[in-house]
């Protein structure tokens, strides 16, 4: 068996939410599958209290075997490096420590969701809180565990960032590992597993037609290409929501708004309004990923001249107003 | 008099901790602590207004689309903006699919579970009671899951994902439903009333939205065997173990009312006290601060458009993160029993004039909602007109303040802000969890929980008394919401 701790600090609780969502098959089928055995979870185990407290016990005493320690939420720091804005229920001990003692344990360590790996919304405004993540501050290596921390298996923390994860997301990273078929070579430069971040959540838009021809949505409910005014980040955000899809058929951007790049760390704080666009002379400050910035102003240029009419029409519209021409064999 | 500190109190949603003191037999007194303060009204201060839809929903995965709805009001109230028809209705149904989903969610994964412990193993019910719902191995949560999932996609088809959608928008919503969608989610609803009525009520949802009083109730439970579906196991639970005189409150009750349609509510708004229903006034809320770590401890409590939330460990007498709402100076307990209760459900009526507010009627009214709101949901998705707007459009206002007030699965949730210069200044919230699990106030009055929990018994050389167990998890507490 392949031993799961699960604790949750500084977040919404949303990861383990949207987790239960995992289907074909769902959650409970997997884990029985895979071997995985859950030692804890909050939402989901019989025990609690005195009964939890002793399965954390009997971890840090070696009685028994962790092998993977999922974090869910961010780390609270403070009040004044305390750790007092999170003591676990119960326990009179702050999370921040329980995680140090636990991390120390476990074969490998999983950040659960944007809060656990880089901070995220927790950490928003001037993070009175102290909030951070598990190997990141943000952007900065180091985290709460530090930079030099490597788990019982020699890994970095591996961080399933989002907000929430991706039931998948979390399910195939949790498999991968127990069928140890993980290695280093399975994250990015980030720490995200690769099989969602090496792709952007522009691939497989429903709205990749407009965006071609710059016909830009201008309000909610629009259904244009939304980076140009909307905010929508799509074309940088490393994540595969537009191919593997959230309950049943949806993403964000079938949900008619933007991407806001929950994936990537600090995107809590964009420095500007989430669903609007910055610009400079006209042009969105963000281009999307690896394109050299005047070839991107040549060919938008010249896809706004030549956008058919079809698509400016139905780019501000809620409804479809003109479907696409049905074209005839020639006789 | 012993003392008992019972944590981490799971099967809730985020960390709680409860201090009992005891005597030989019973809960003496209690206190709630919540244990973990994120503070959202801080983050809130000085972002741009419209900013909050994204900020807000994440306070909570469980009432995610709740802590939306109570966002999109509160903009559209300080917008004065008016929400077409197909807005309103898209609200419901996703705001109903989310609150459905969270009153199966603690039936079956939080609450049901407690009944398999070890502690009931003489029982006679206790073999299929343990094969059906134990915690992670028993056969209803893996029947389940799958539902709840698919019931879900409804989000998928109209807010891209849940939790935390950005779709709920003040003006109505950012996702149209297009005639083929529309067909789709009519599916998506009649597969979970299937799941419903084979597996949750053994019956039509809309026999048992019809029961009337507690003798009716009571044939219906005994038509079939008390294995022949959940809600009739639970019934036979209930009776075995008297659920219906564990866990009394306060017997005040506050509804929001929900689900807006015109200028109606489906549930509608008021408290109710003593089989009397009253109308409710937002201006009699105030928020107190005695036992709570946070500053101002010896001011007098305030509305929340004067809230403040400034944290301190300062205070010697706090001992939560939370604070203490209070209407009219009273505690009241909020959540589905409020809601049928204030809205007159005659069922319910009948159960709180018998036994007020227990573990029992707080479960069945939960259970209840399900079989009404279900075949709303397909009336609404019928109304929906594809050829109609979805979402009125407008500015924010540089000076303004608003308040959006709204029905969460466990209770009555409020925002309320103020801008200034198109910024935020001030965003207060009270969640349905601060309600219920408050700590005392500046007259010592316990919270509503508090009070639950006091003469709860506990059997002999109990560590983690079960009764205790029953009564805190039958309020459905959240506790990412409570504190924020």
């Amino acid at each position: 068996m392949f031993n799961l701790l699960w604790l949750q600090s500084a977040g919404c609780g949303g990861c383990t939410m949207s987790l239960l969502n995992a289907e074909g098959p769902d959650l409970i089928t997997i884990f029985d599958s895979a071997g995985i055995n859950l030692l804890w979870h909050p939402s989901l185990s019989e025990e609690t209290g005195t009964e939890m407290r002793q399965i954390l016990d009997r971890i840090l005493t070696g009685e028994i075997r962790l092998d993977v320690l999922c974090v869910e939420g961010s780390m609270l720091r403070g009040p004044n490096g305390s750790g007092m804005f999170h003591v676990m229920g119960g326990t009179q001990k702050p999370m921040i420590h329980w995680v140090r003692e636990l991390s120390e344990k476990a074969a490998y360590t999983v950040a659960i969701g944007s809060c656990a790996a880089y901070g995220g919304i927790s950490a928003a405004g001037s993070n009175h809180t102290d909030a951070t993540g598990l190997q990141y501050e943000g952007e900065i290596y180091g985290g709460l565990l530090g930079s030099e921390y490597r788990s019982g298996a020699k890994e970095k923390v591996v961080n399933i960032s989002g907000c929430p994860v991706h039931p998948n997301w979390v399910t195939d990273t949790l498999v991968q590992l127990a069928l140890g078929e993980f290695s280093e070579d399975s994250v990015d430069a980030l720490g995200r597993p690769r099989m969602y971040a090496d792709q952007l959540v522009h691939h497989g838009c429903n709205r990749n037609e407009y965006y071609e021809y710059k016909a830009s949505a201008e309000q909610p409910g629009d259904r244009g290409c939304m980076m140009e005014n909307m905010g929508c980040l799509g074309t940088q955000a490393h994540a595969d929501c537009n191919v593997r899809p959230w309950n049943g058929t949806g993403s964000c951007t079938k949900g008619g708004y933007a991407c806001i790049n929950c994936t990537a760390p600090e995107f809590e704080e964009p420095r500007h309004t989430f669903t609007e666009t910055p610009k400079i002379a006209g042009i969105p400050v963000g281009l999307p990923t690896d394109m050299p910035k005047a070839w991107f102003v040549a060919l938008a240029s010249l896809s706004k001249a030549a956008t058919p009419e079809r698509l400016r029409e139905n780019a501000t519209s809620e409804r479809l107003i003109y479907p696409p021409t049905i074209h005839k064999r020639k006789r | 008099m012993s003392r008992m500190l019972v944590g981490p109190f799971n099967r809730v949603e985020g960390d709680l901790e409860v201090a009992l003191e005891t005597d030989e037999s019973r809960v003496t007194s209690a206190r709630v602590n919540s244990p973990l303060y994120r503070g959202f009204e801080q983050i809130l201060q000085g972002k741009p207004a419209i900013d909050a839809l994204v900020y807000t929903p994440r306070i909570c995965g469980i009432c995610s689309v709740s802590q939306s709805v109570a966002c999109a009001t509160a903009l559209a109230d300080a917008m004065e903006l008016e929400v077409p028809p197909n807005g309103q209705l898209a609200t419901s149904l996703v705001l109903a699919n989310e609150n459905l989903t969270d009153l199966l969610t603690h039936f079956y994964l939080f609450f049901m579970p407690d009944f398999a412990r070890e502690v009931y193993a003489g029982e006679n019910w206790f073999a299929p009671v343990r094969q059906r719902f134990q915690a992670v191995k028993g056969d209803a949560a893996r029947e389940m899951l799958p539902s709840r999932a698919e019931f879900l996609h409804l989000m998928g088809i109209m807010a891209g994902k849940w939790p935390h959608t950005l779709s709920l928008q003040p003006g109505g919503t950012s996702k149209p439903v297009d005639a083929q969608e529309r067909v789709k989610l009519l599916m998506i609803i009649s597969g979970f009333r299937r799941f419903l009525e084979n597996t949750l009520f053994g019956a039509p949802l809309e026999q048992i939205a019809e029961l009337n009083s507690i003798a009716a109730l009571e044939q219906w439970r005994d038509q079939d065997h008390w294995k022949s579906s959940d809600l009739r196991t639970f019934l036979h639970l209930s009776g075995q173990l008297k659920l219906d005189q564990l866990g009394r409150a306060t017997d005040h009750f506050l509804s929001y009312g929900n689900y807006l349609q015109g200028g109606d509510k489906l549930f509608r708004s008021g408290q109710w006290r003593e089989g009397v229903v009253s109308a409710f006034n937002p201006a009699h809320v105030r928020e107190d601060l005695s036992h709570a770590w946070m500053e101002g401890s010896d001011q007098p409590p305030q509305h929340p458009t004067e809230g403040t939330t400034n944290p301190s460990m300062d205070n010697r007498h706090g001992y939560s993160w939370c604070k203490a709402p209070r209407l009219n100076r009273q505690v009241v307990e909020t959540g589905a029993l409020a809601r049928q209760l204030v809205n007159g459900h005659p069922l319910i009526t009948d159960l709180a004039r018998q036994s007020g507010g227990n573990v029992q009627n707080r479960i069945v009214a939960r259970l209840l909602e399900l079989a009404i709101v279900v075949p709303q949901m397909e009336q609404w998705v019928k109304q929906l007109d594809p050829k109609e707007p979805y979402c009125s459009h407008g500015i924010i206002p540089d000076t303004a303040t608003g308040s959006g007030l709204v029905e969460a699965a466990r209770g009555s949730l409020g925002h309320w802000i103020s801008i200034k210069k198109g910024k935020i200044e001030n965003y207060q919230i009270i969640a349905p969890t601060t309600w219920n699990f408050s700590p005392r106030d500046e007259q010592a009055i316990p919270g509503a929980l508090e009070q639950a929990l006091e003469g709860t018994p506990i059997r002999k050389d109990e560590q983690e008394p079960v009764a205790v167990q029953h009564v805190v998890r039958s309020f459905d507490p959240c506790m990412v919401c409570t504190v924020h």
